[in-house]
């Protein structure tokens, strides 16, 4: 018993001493966009070594995290996959007004798992020779809908649908073309960044053909009062920040 | 508001076309379990009550490898000229007869066992062949482990959804059942489909099983000595 109770005291003592000379490490909450997934790992890392303060993140699309917000999670900082939901929850009131900006701007791309099987995305897209074609489903997931706009530029969305396959988030579609099982989908430039296997066939798609992919961030209520959470989100900020976020496959601003 | 009857049918049309099937390859596989005594007929148990512990994302990531184009079984549709089984209703029925094994075998297996082998015995010293041994007294006495077997099956194929959205893609009229219909639709925020659906299936599936536990419970009580 006593054994036990010596681990609670020093952690207590501990604190107090920290407390008493000014360093306040505290712990944020992050609700971050599955697409976001590698880079907030290193972002994370980067933090935590910097101000101290330690990181708590939940992964996930970012239709299932802003209804999870809705919902009372205990999130304090949510990094979404578009700019709509952040909005959504400054206008719900359950977000610090004002505290929105945009961290990335995602970069779609078509991608198949087979090496050389277009020269050309478009004529790709246009001469329609596969099975399926995966897209993440348009709508809940922003990579989804900027992936519908593409083909809806080209004039192909009509002659495709038969064969579109959709997954339930980016990282599914991923799955879907990584497998093999859909011939080619259109998935995030960070995936293929991070992607550690065969390189495949890429195509980058011009970001005319689709509508800004802008991630936004916000200060959620319950951060509000957290040094932690203002910590991360100026780190967000930062020209450290931003290199990596370029690094994985994003645009900055 | 416009509904959406597709996504019904096609739940229908899977759990019926998986119940029959897994009547025809589960009754074989129950039968043999209830009579055999060989060593490792406990680990053969186990494998077909896998798919009831497993989480349904183990086995649609498996399926999804295996049934790749350069994945064994993959490889092996392909040799037969049907192409790959992801995103089509043949797929679905494939990962629904591995989903479904348990609730088929268990039931049957029990109902086998519980006949012993007397009766068998007995039949056969008036030469009845195997065959007939089976369909004239095996299976009337063994009516209520099939009767649980089909519904349980039909139920939880209806049921049936991580699996489903990991090999599915959610393609109208061919993968998209109705467990996934009603994700969508929650997941888009349109909650009125959703309740509808939703709703729908809970009472269906409340009725079934009333069924099976009403009509099951008569046949015991009558055939009660």
């Amino acid at each position: 018993m006593t054994g036990r109770s010596v681990k609670p005291l020093t952690t207590l003592l501990l604190t107090l001493a920290l407390s008493t000379t000014g360093i306040e490490a505290a712990e944020v909450k992050l609700a971050i966009a599955a697409n976001f997934t590698d880079v907030a790992r290193i972002l994370a890392e980067r933090f935590e070594q910097q101000t101290g303060h330690t990181t708590r993140i939940s992964y996930g699309s970012t239709g299932k995290l802003y209804s999870q917000i809705e919902h009372g999670a205990p999130f304090e900082v949510f990094l979404a996959a578009d700019r709509a939901r952040p909005e959504k929850v400054q206008d719900e009131g359950l977000a610090v007004s004002g505290s929105g900006f945009v961290y990335a701007r995602g970069k779609l791309v078509l991608w198949s798992l087979r090496e050389s099987l277009f020269t050309e995305g478009e004529s790709y897209l246009k001469g329609s020779d596969f099975r399926h074609l995966a897209l993440a489903n348009p709508k809940t997931a922003p990579y989804g809908l900027a992936a519908q706009q593409v083909m809806q530029h080209l004039g192909v969305m009509e002659s495709i649908r038969p064969r579109l396959v959709k997954g339930d988030s980016i990282a599914q579609t991923f799955q879907f073309v990584a497998t093999g099982n859909a011939d080619a989908g259109f998935v995030a430039l960070a995936q293929i960044k991070a992607w550690q296997g065969e390189s495949g066939t890429l195509w980058e798609i011009p970001e005319s053909y689709y509508a800004p992919i802008d991630q936004a961030a916000v200060l959620l209520n319950k951060g509000q009062d957290n040094p932690a959470a203002h910590a991360f989100l100026d780190f967000l900020k930062s020209e450290k920040a931003k290199q990596l976020i370029q690094a994985y496959g994003y645009g900055v601003e | 508001m416009d509904f959406d009857w597709q996504p019904v049918w096609l739940t229908l049309k899977l759990a019926g076309t998986t119940t029959v099937l897994l009547l025809i390859i589960g009754t074989p596989i129950a039968w043999w379990l209830a009579r055999t005594h060989v060593w490792y007929k406990q680990a053969l148990a186990a494998v077909v009550a896998l798919p009831l512990v497993l989480p349904p994302t183990v086995l649609g990531f498996y399926l999804l490898i295996m049934l790749a184009p350069d994945g064994p079984v993959g490889q092996l549709t392909q040799a037969m000229g049907i192409g790959t089984l992801p995103f089509t209703f043949e797929g679905l029925v494939f990962a629904s007869v591995l989903y479904s094994l348990p609730f088929v075998v268990q039931p049957l297996q029990n109902a086998f066992e519980a006949l012993g082998p007397r009766p068998m015995e007995v039949a056969s010293t008036l030469r009845a062949s195997p065959w007939d041994r089976f369909i004239t007294i095996v299976i009337p006495l063994a009516r209520p482990g099939f009767l649980t077997a089909a519904v349980l099956c039909f139920a939880h194929t209806i049921g049936e959804f991580g699996v489903v959205l990991m090999i599915g893609g959610n393609i109208p009229g061919e993968t998209k059942v109705l467990s996934v219909a009603i994700y969508d639709h929650v997941e888009s925020l349109e909650y009125d489909q959703a309740h509808l659906l939703a709703a729908g299936m809970l009472a269906f599936s409340f009725l079934v099983l009333m069924t099976l536990y009403l009509v099951n419970g008569r046949y015991t009580r009558s055939h009660r000595p």
